[in-house]
């Protein structure tokens, strides 16, 4: 069987960005890459490279919307920073790493993401999480439509997405696995309500705490919703102490807010919409 | 219990003056036919056609024969629609069937003939001079590039654009089946089968299990909507990656692995709990237009190492236009899946009413791929039905460049199209999980059996070569001038680029 040997390095300008590898520089185990301008393909080269030379953080300036920030990568005890705006799919795949986003992240934030972290000092785009199936991610602030979608769990792999803001659309929508946490406290959208309509549409795993309450239409039929109980509460603690710690807020003045539970009421929701012929 | 209106399809008749008493069929029957008292007793609505028993009778005493119930006459009412009406009003579901589409539309097919070699442009005889059938899966450069070799000539340059390509053997690949609907003993087969014939099998949306990773250079994985079992691990291990967006026998809905159907092993590779439901959503949320396949196409690539990465579609209206958009959206290669294509498990409704036929999907895709110039950025592999080499010399004439076949190789392992998948109870052991029906298909026999079935095919396709007075495949493929039509209507000829024959 052929094999690609690598991605190929045609130089020149795509989708506005140029095909240069990024200035680095190194100082002792922290690499420092100067991403402005350049295109996604050559930055992620420049980060996987680094890390392979040893690099335990790597710190990217100039991030401005390139795509796939750590897709794929397998690495423990790694940091990278992102200054600036981290783009779409970051994250994707990541099976370890620890991201930083010292900014606001687009669409596909954890997408199908195996285990590490992911912190957003800002706000995300849609479909953050989407597939997830380990580790944590953690925005500060709004989140779009369809965040938490079909996340899952399975054994000691429990994905847990954390936002501080307010969420759109279909929020958990799928879900089938891991715990998905709405707060509400950092938002620019005070007038909005907390979260969207058909949130957990089509749930048949996992759980979602929002800090405040819904109101059942704007849940999916497969929804129960109930007042999260002292049990919930201690479990939900040690997320909530890792958000605030993140982002500098007050675990206990969080945990004072009284949170709605949701959770799948059938994990087979469509065991009976079908007859055998 | 109210009484069912529908009568069963089948008798199940037994000589019991040959029958041994043995049980056999009791034993053999995953979907509980027989009782026994003294002598087996079939319950006929139970029977489903599969012909387990009847095989492994000792005493070749059972026959199953249709119920022959007669019914008033009527070409408007067949008897499957009032069983359907009458299933639905005790029930209230959704019809669930699986395999392929088997209503009596028109197939396309065998109403179109090859060419041959006659007096002025002599045939080729394949069992005495070479007859290529090895083919590149894969993007194609649009151009050549070569290399002075410092003797005056020049040799092919370093990569040449071909690196990314995948060789196979023969033109012909296994389609995706997950594991979960099938057995692993059958994705055992088809990964030993694949290595052997030079060729690749697909691990279907279910993940890759991890028996299969000594075959994994002969492996696509599929990425699918549910992304089940996908981390950078498996991502590096396959050959290639395929986005699953649909399925010629359920296009546009999603896929729903029942609860009963994941066992531990299928939980460990899907990497979801045990006895959950497995859904597979229609879409995939992150892809809601062409720009955004290719934001996943370039993520698995990326994640990838920059591997070969398919996108499979079902072959419906706008084929053609769904194709190119895939094409430059990065695609290696564009799997057109006809309406005809199997599945474990569908609503029959759509399995029976939605796509269009495979062979006017290539000729469509191929066609517009070539007027807008850029048939050579990927390959197409057609599926959805390819039943013998005529089909697939015939596929590939309308301009696939790869064949896939998945019922034919179900049929290999003893599949006997009792379209009864979804059940998970397959006597045979192919679609089911259930340990004691499973361990009926040993792998080594059922990669056997494949390696034999696509030897037999690849021969079949040099004859056809040979007659066709040519000696490579790629010398066939898209060459429409080839086929000529007996009894299509003009403007289906006029789709297909295909003459009727006289012409």
């Amino acid at each position: 069987m052929m094999r690609a040997a690598t991605t190929t390095p045609p130089s020149g300008v795509a989708e506005g960005y140029r095909r240069e590898a990024p200035p680095v520089t190194r100082e002792g185990e922290v690499a420092v890459l100067d991403a402005t301008g350049v295109y996604y393909q050559q930055l992620n080269d420049a980060v996987r490279d680094a890390i392979a030379a040893g690099a335990t953080t790597v710190r990217i300036t100039g991030m401005n919307g390139q795509r796939y920030l750590g897709a794929g990568l397998r690495a423990t005890g790694v940091t990278i920073e992102a200054h600036g705006c981290a783009g779409n799919d970051t994250a994707m795949f990541a099976d370890g790493p620890e991201i930083e986003v010292f900014g606001n992240a687009q669409d596909g934030v954890g997408n199908t993401m195996s285990s590490g972290r992911v912190v957003v000092h800002g706000d995300a785009g849609d479909v953050l999480g989407y597939g997830m199936r380990g580790g944590h991610v953690l925005v500060k602030g709004d989140v779009g439509y369809r965040v938490g979608i079909h996340m899952k769990a399975y054994e000691k792999h429990v994905p847990v997405v954390i936002c501080g803001g307010k969420a759109r659309d279909f929020f958990g929508e799928y879900m089938a696995g891991g715990i998905l946490v709405l707060l509400g406290v950092n938002t620019q959208f005070p007038e909005q309500p907390l979260v969207g309509g058909f949130t957990g549409a089509g749930m048949h795993g996992g759980v979602i705490y929002l800090r405040g309450t819904v109101e059942p239409w704007q849940c999916g039929a497969e929804v129960g919703i109930t007042e999260a109980t002292a049990e919930d509460l201690s479990a939900l603690r040690p997320h909530i102490e890792e958000w605030a710690a993140a982002f500098g807020a007050d675990a206990d003045e969080i945990m004072a807010g009284s949170f709605t539970k949701l959770a799948p009421m059938s994990h087979r929701p469509y065991g009976k919409l079908y007859a055998s012929i | 219990m109210q009484q069912t209106f529908v009568q069963p399809e089948f008798r199940v008749k037994i000589d019991y003056d040959k029958c041994h008493k043995c049980g056999r069929c009791v034993q053999q029957c995953g979907w509980g036919v027989y009782d026994f008292a003294e002598r087996p007793i079939p319950h006929d609505e139970k029977c489903r056609a599969c012909h387990r028993c009847v095989t492994f009778c000792p005493a070749r005493c059972i026959t199953i024969e249709k119920n022959t119930l007669a019914f008033r006459e009527n070409d408007n009412w067949s008897v499957g629609l009032l069983k359907a009406v009458w299933k639905q009003a005790e029930t209230g579901g959704v019809l669930l069937t699986s395999m392929g589409n088997p209503k009596p539309y028109e197939r396309i097919f065998d109403h179109l003939v090859l060419d041959a070699c006659q007096v002025t442009n002599p045939s080729i005889d394949p069992l005495r001079e070479p007859m290529e059938l090895r083919t590149y899966l894969g993007r194609k450069p649009d151009s050549v590039q070569v290399a002075s070799d410092g003797a005056g000539g020049f040799t092919l340059a370093e990569g040449a654009g071909m690196a990314n390509n995948i060789e196979l053997a023969t033109p012909i690949i296994f389609s995706p089946m997950s594991y979960g609907s099938v057995s692993l003993n059958v994705h055992r087969s088809l990964a030993m089968a694949a290595e052997r014939l030079g060729i690749l099998m697909n691990t279907g949306e279910g993940g890759l299990h991890e028996d299969l990773y000594p075959y994994q250079d002969h492996i696509i994985l599929q990425v699918a909507s549910g992304r089940f079992g996908l981390n950078p691990e498996v991502l590096g291990r396959a050959a290639a990656l395929e986005i699953k967006i649909g399925q010629g026998a359920k296009p546009g809905i999603g896929g729903h692995l029942p609860g009963e159907k994941i066992d531990r092993e299928v939980s460990a590779t899907r990497m979801i709990p045990q006895g959950t439901d497995a859904i597979s959503p229609a879409p995939h949320h992150d892809i809601y237009s062409i720009e955004d396949l290719r934001q996943l196409i370039y993520a698995i690539k990326e994640a990838s190492g920059y591997k070969p990465v398919g996108v499979k579609i079902a072959a419906v209206h706008n084929v053609a236009a769904i194709a190119s958009g895939i094409v430059r959206a990065g695609a290696d290669y564009v799997y057109l899946d006809g309406f005809r294509g199997g599945t474990g498990a569908a609503p029959a409704v759509i399995r029976d009413h939605i796509g269009i036929p495979i062979e006017i999907a290539i000729a469509a895709v191929d066609q517009r791929l070539r007027d807008e110039g850029i048939r050579n950025q990927a390959s197409i592999v057609a599926a959805g039905s390819i039943r013998s080499s005529a089909d697939a010399a015939k596929a590939i004439a309308l301009g696939a460049d790869v064949v896939a076949i998945g019922t034919a190789t179900l049929l290999a392992l003893g599949c006997h199209l009792c379209q009864s998948c979804h059940t998970g109870s397959c006597s045979w052991g192919i679609t089911t999980q259930k340990p004691e029906l499973t361990r009926r298909i040993d792998p080594e026999w059922g990669a056997e059996r494949l390696t034999n079935l696509v030897h037999a095919w690849s021969h079949e396709l040099q004859e056809i070569l040979g007659a066709l007075g040519v000696n490579a495949v790629e010398s066939l493929r898209g060459s429409r001038e080839r086929l000529r039509a007996i009894g299509l209507d003009e403007q289906t000829c006029k789709i297909l680029g295909v003459k009727p024959a006289g012409m």
